[in-house]
Formats: C-alpha cells, sequence, structure tokens
C-alpha cells in the first residue's frame, strides 16, 4: 500500500436534520493531487470544515501523517501540518499582499511582544527571514509587483492565488484548496493548474475541491465524489467519468455531466 | 538623474519640515506659558490623549476590538499613583515603583475584561466593554465604605466621589517637578521654567516611548496577527493564529498604556475623583481613534491633538467677548455654542472623510 499521508474514517457530520458528511472514508497518498467532488450542497466543504478543525465531527476520526489529527481549536491544524484556502475569498483586505503571505508564516515563528518593542536581535532576524520567504511565495505565485498593494485590490482570480501563497507559507505537509478555479477565465485557470502541479512536485500534497471538471480531470490522480453528504464513488479520473452513480448524481442535479466537460 | 535629483529634494524637503516639527514641539510650552499657564496644561492634557488614544489604537484599530470602556484603564493607574503617593494612606512611594504598578495593574484589569469576552465581536463587544468601564468608576464612586462579613466596620479606600486630593507630585532626582525649576541663578534672568512646562517635558518623553512601543508592535508578528484577526478571524485561525491569546495581548497592551497615562495624569492634577473616568471620556478616546484614521499612529496622534485641543480653541473662539464684538450681542451661551460647533465639527468629518482624517496609504 503506498504511503499514505491522510485518512478519514467514517466521518459523520449533522446540521441538525441536515446530514452533511454521511460515514465517509477517504484516503489521500503523499504527494499526491486529490480531488473532492459533488454537487452543490454534497458537503464538500463541510469536509475541510471538519478536518480543518472549524467544526467537531460528529462520529468518525481523521490520521495525518500517521498520528489521530485531534484538534480541539482551529489554529492547531496549521501548526499540524494543514493549511487551506476558502470557496470564499478569507483575504486579510486592509493588509498588503505582502502581509498576507508574511501572516502565514506566523505558525513557524515565535518572535513575542518583547522581542518586537525592543528589537532584539534575534527578532530582527526573524523578522528579515518571514520577509524574505514571504517575497520568495510571491514571485512563486507571480505576484510579486503587486507586493504593496493591499490585497482587496487585487483582481479575483490573483486574490485566489494570493490565498495559496498564504497557505503555502505556512510550510503545510497538506494544501486543502477551496474550488480556486471558480470565478478565474480560461487563461487564469491554465496558470492555476500549472500552479496546482507544481505545489504537489515541490512536496505538497493537494486535496482540492473543484466544479471545473477539465481542471480535476487533468490535474487529478485520484478523485472521490461527494452527494448528499455520501461517498458515491472512488477512484481515477478515468473511473469516475464512467461510474454510472456520478453520472447520475450530476444530471440529476444543475450540473453538467461529468464526462461532457473533461 | 533628474529623477534621483527630485528624490534628494524630496528627502531634503521632508527633513526640513522633520526639524522644524521637532523644533515647534519643543518650544511649544514656552510659546504657551505666554498666553497663560492654562495654555500649557491643555498641551499636557493632550500629550496625555496621544497616549491614550494610542493605547486605545491596539485595541480597536489594529485588533479591531471595540472597547467602549477603555478610560477605565486610565482610571486604574490614576487610583494607583494616587492612592500610594498621597496622604489617604500617607503613602508616599516613588515614581519608578507606582508608573510601573499602575501600567502593570491597568493591564492585568484589561487581561481581566478580556478574558470574558474572547468569544465576543462587534456590538456585544461593545456593549459589555461599556459595561465594565461603568463598573470600575461605580466601584470608585463607592469603594469609601466598603464592609467585610465579620465586622461592622467600613473602611474608606477611594475615598468615595469626593476624590482623593493632596496627591504626590512627580520626583525627579529630588526635584519636585510641580514646583518648576528656577533657572535664574544661570544668569538667564526671570526665566523660569513652570511646573507645568516641566511636566510637559516628561509626558512629551512618554508620549513619544508609547508612539516607539506602538509603532514596533504593530509592525511585528504580532501586530500582523492582530490585523489578521480584525480582517477575518477564521482565516487568521486557519493560518495558525491562536486569537485567544493575541486578543488578550491586545487588551493587556491597550490597558498597559492607559495605566501609564493615568499615573502621569494624578501626578500632574494633584487631585481624582471618579468624574474624570466616565463613558463619555470613553467615548471621546475613542472618536480620535476613529476620525484620526483607525490603526494608522499619525493619524491616531492627529485626532487626538485635534479633539482634546478643539474644545478648547473654541472655549475661546465662543467667548462672550468675541460674539460681542461681532454681532453687538452674545447670541448663544458659550458652553452650548461650544458643544454645538464641536458635534458639527465630528459630524462633518465622518461624512467627508469617514476613513479618517489621515487614514493608512493605500500603496506601502
Ligand atoms: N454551518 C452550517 N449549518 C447548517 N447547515 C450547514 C452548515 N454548513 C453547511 N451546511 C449544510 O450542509 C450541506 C453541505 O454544504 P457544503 O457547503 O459542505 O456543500 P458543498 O459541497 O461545499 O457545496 P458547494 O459546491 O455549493 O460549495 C448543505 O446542505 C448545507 O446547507
Ligand atoms: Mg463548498
Amino acid at each position: 500500500m503506498a504511503d499514505m499521508l491522510f485518512t478519514a474514517e467514517g466521518v459523520t457530520k449533522r446540521f441538525g436534520g441536515v446530514t452533511a458528511l454521511d460515514n465517509v472514508s477517504m484516503q489521500i497518498p503523499r504527494g499526491s493531487i486529490f480531488g473532492l467532488i459533488g454537487p452543490n450542497g454534497a458537503g464538500k466543504t463541510t469536509f475541510f470544515n471538519t478536518l480543518t478543525g472549524l467544526y467537531q465531527v460528529d462520529e468518525g476520526k481523521f490520521l495525518f501523517d500517521g498520528k489521530p489529527l485531534n484538534v480541539k481549536a482551529p489554529h492547531e491544524v496549521a501548526q499540524v501540518g494543514i493549511a487551506r484556502t476558502f470557496q470564499n475569498i478569507r483575504l486579510f483586505g486592509e493588509m498588503t499582499v505582502l502581509e498576507n503571505v508574511m501572516v502565514g508564516r506566523h505558525v513557524r515563528t515565535k518572535a513575542g511582544a518583547f522581542g518586537a518593542i525592543f528589537r532584539t536581535p534575534s527578532a530582527r532576524r526573524e523578522e528579515a527571514e518571514i520577509e524574505q520567504r514571504a517575497h520568495e511565495l510571491l514571485a512563486y505565485i507571480d505576484l510579486s509587483k503587486r507586493a504593496g498593494d493591499k490585497s482587496r485590490t487585487l483582481a479575483y482570480g490573483e486574490q485566489r492565488r494570493l490565498e495559496i501563497a498564504r497557505a503555502l507559507a505556512t510550510d503545510p505537509k497538506m494544501v486543502a484548496l477551496d474550488e480556486p478555479a471558480a470565478g478565474m477565465n480560461a487563461t487564469e485557470t491554465v496558470t492555476l493548474r500549472t500552479l496546482i502541479e507544481r505545489i504537489a512536485n515541490d512536496g505538497t500534497t493537494v486535496m482540492l475541491i473543484e466544479h471545473d471538471m477539465r481542471l480535476v480531470m487533468n490535474v487529478c490522480q485520484h478523485i472521490v465524489v461527494l452527494d448528499y453528504g455520501k461517498k458515491i464513488a472512488d477512484g481515477t479520473p478515468s473511473q469516475i467519468q464512467k461510474d454510472p452513480a456520478v453520472i447520475k448524481a450530476y444530471l440529476g442535479g444543475a450540473h453538467a455531466e461529468v464526462g461532457a466537460k473533461a | 538623474m533628474a529623477k534621483l535629483m527630485q528624490l534628494k529634494q524630496d528627502k531634503r524637503t521632508q527633513m526640513v519640515w522633520f526639524v522644524a516639527l521637532g523644533v515647534l514641539i519643543l518650544i511649544l510650552p514656552f510659546l504657551a506659558g505666554m498666553l497663560g499657564q492654562a495654555w500649557v496644561r491643555i498641551l499636557n492634557v493632550t500629550l496625555l490623549y496621544v497616549m491614550l488614544a494610542l493605547g486605545l489604537n491596539v485595541v480597536v484599530g489594529v485588533a479591531g476590538l471595540l472597547d467602549l470602556g477603555y478610560v477605565a484603564f486610565y482610571a486604574v493607574g490614576a487610583y494607583t499613583w494616587s492612592l500610594l503617593a498621597s496622604a489617604h494612606f500617607n503613602l508616599h512611594y516613588p515614581f519608578w515603583v507606582l508608573l510601573p504598578l499602575g501600567a502593570c495593574l491597568a493591564a492585568l484589569a484589561g487581561l481581566m475584561l478580556g478574558a470574558p469576552v474572547l468569544k465576543l465581536r462587534g456590538d456585544y463587544l461593545a456593549i459589555v466593554t461599556l459595561g465594565f468601564g461603568e463598573i470600575v468608576r461605580i466601584l470608585m464612586n463607592n469603594f469609601d465604605k466598603v464592609g467585610l462579613p465579620w465586622s461592622d466596620e467600613t473602611y474608606n479606600i477611594t475615598n468615595g466621589p469626593r476624590g482623593i486630593t493632596g496627591i504626590d507630585g512627580l520626583n525627579l532626582f529630588g526635584l519636585d517637578l510641580r514646583k518648576g525649576l528656577d533657572v535664574s541663578g544661570f544668569n538667564v534672568s526671570g526665566f523660569n521654567v513652570s511646573g507645568l512646562q516641566l511636566y510637559y517635558f516628561v509626558f512629551l518623553a512618554f508620549a513619544i516611548l508609547s508612539v516607539i512601543g506602538v509603532y514596533r508592535l504593530q509592525h511585528s508578528r504580532l501586530g500582523r496577527a492582530w490585523q489578521a484577526l480584525r480582517e477575518d478571524e477564521i482565516a487568521a485561525k486557519a493560518m495558525g493564529i491562536n486569537t485567544r491569546n493575541i486578543k488578550l495581548a491586545a487588551f493587556g497592551f491597550g490597558a498597559l498604556t492607559g495605566g501609564l497615562a493615568g499615573g502621569l495624569f494624578a501626578s500632574m492634577q494633584g487631585f481624582v475623583s471618579p468624574e474624570s473616568f466616565g463613558l463619555l471620556e470613553s467615548i471621546m478616546i475613542l472618536a480620535m481613534v476613529v476620525l484620526g484614521g483607525m490603526g494608522h499612529i499619525p493619524g491616531v496622534i492627529l485626532g487626538a491633538v485635534l479633539l482634546s485641543a478643539m474644545p478648547e480653541v473654541i472655549r475661546y473662539a465662543a467667548d462672550e467677548n468675541v460674539q460681542q464684538k461681532i454681532f453687538g450681542v452674545v447670541l448663544i451661551a458659550p458652553e452650548v455654542l461650544r458643544n454645538l460647533i464641536f458635534s458639527l465639527a465630528l459630524i462633518l468629518i465622518m461624512l467627508f472623510k469617514p476613513q479618517g482624517l489621515w487614514p493608512s496609504p493605500e500603496k506601502k
């Protein structure tokens, strides 16, 4: 069996009467690009939210990097090595592009108030390192030119890329991207695809929620399909495209057929 | 090349302005002294407001936590000084004990306020902090008859609404600042530095230290975490920021500055009473932060200077004599006119400069 970075076992999450996740299990091999798809309201974002500690699961558990993922507060997840982006972009709008990425370094640095006020040598050194790393990451996503601008002034596609850079700044073992291509035009999506592949090549496992089937089918090695909170399929892109349950789920919903778009 | 020259020119004019401003700040108390010592006192109070606004700016402007009870920390600092350096308990500790102690007690009060409100935001937070400010004021008002369950005796801790009088001044190197400095011995005959003018320079030093401290905090790992919290708490958590800890730190640092200013206030004033620490005062400090430019230190300083000086200038301008001169009669009572103009000015600023008079720049 391949080396698994992340495992979910029988995860269930209910919101009152709605069972948003119903006994969902999956395994993500280290270094892979893993797709999580499904019609609107299938429970994809809810899965991210439980795995990143925003919600507590009702049943089931997660394993990450060989250990049970016992998070009591969302901020512990970044420490463990999981970073995420948000479906509805959540940048720090009044902060500059560079500062947004610098915030991502928070969890890997430790200077406190004393170091800040007295500008101790160690705090200054750390600050310089944070800034340099942030600049590197901006170059990585090709946004260096906008480093000094407030992040709310960026174009939509740029904001999505910046969210990815900010997540990468936490030195994650796995990044969870929630619909990174939403609102992007065709050119931007191509750039995004290259970026995602580069992230995986550089050793970070990618978990991708996406409605853009062309992107998902091209970039993912493995895909899980959710529908009404249940896992209805699990396999390679070509297996998923042929899966009758998947086709039915997509045709039954408001979405285009999986195969047609791919 | 021309561009480089231009840049050099800009740098030079900037330098000139900077030096001019510095000189102005240094001679200001003497200029004000020519108009009367009351004006020097206004300058000193302005410097205290600069400190208070900077402290509140950490909480409201940088970390985005609305605090309507900030004056409570000012009160803690002022009462710490007043109780431990006055005839009230006949204690007379020196400033280097009292100022740090007052600041630390205020910070502690800040943590006490912070801990129960960690989960609150916006309006709810505002209400609770408002209540906290009122509680502190009411405690000071009523702690003149503190009884213990096992005895009938009552203890007078704060002297209630009558306040505490006869508070020690700041004593620096054996010099009681309130007494002023007589430099006629140095052959500068007739030239005296008044007590209030000496206080001005002490307050100025503390205000400058506050600016440096707050600036450095804001531009640090902790400062960025505060801003991230203000911008989006969920995203901040996802970045691994322990929002509980940094919220407490924000309340603590804001309170620390307030407590320090409170101690300085008591040492200059010689008299404190709960009346000085009401809700209106908290709102005034908040207005300085908001009108100046939230989270932007130059803006906050401008807000503090304008809002603490404006009422005094209007007081002068709205004077009966001035009205008499212009209109021949006194049309509106000066006190009413003063409040009218002040409120109007605030409304106009918010209408035309909703981001504050001097908000942080769009590009860095
Ligand atoms: N905080 C919540 N409280 C109550 N119900 C919720 C909550 N979050 C999600 N749900 C419900 O759970 C279900 C799954 O929602 P979720 O956002 O996970 O879907 P999704 O797969 O991400 O859909 P989309 O493709 O539209 O983003 C929906 O029925 C939604 O209404
Ligand atoms: Mg979603």
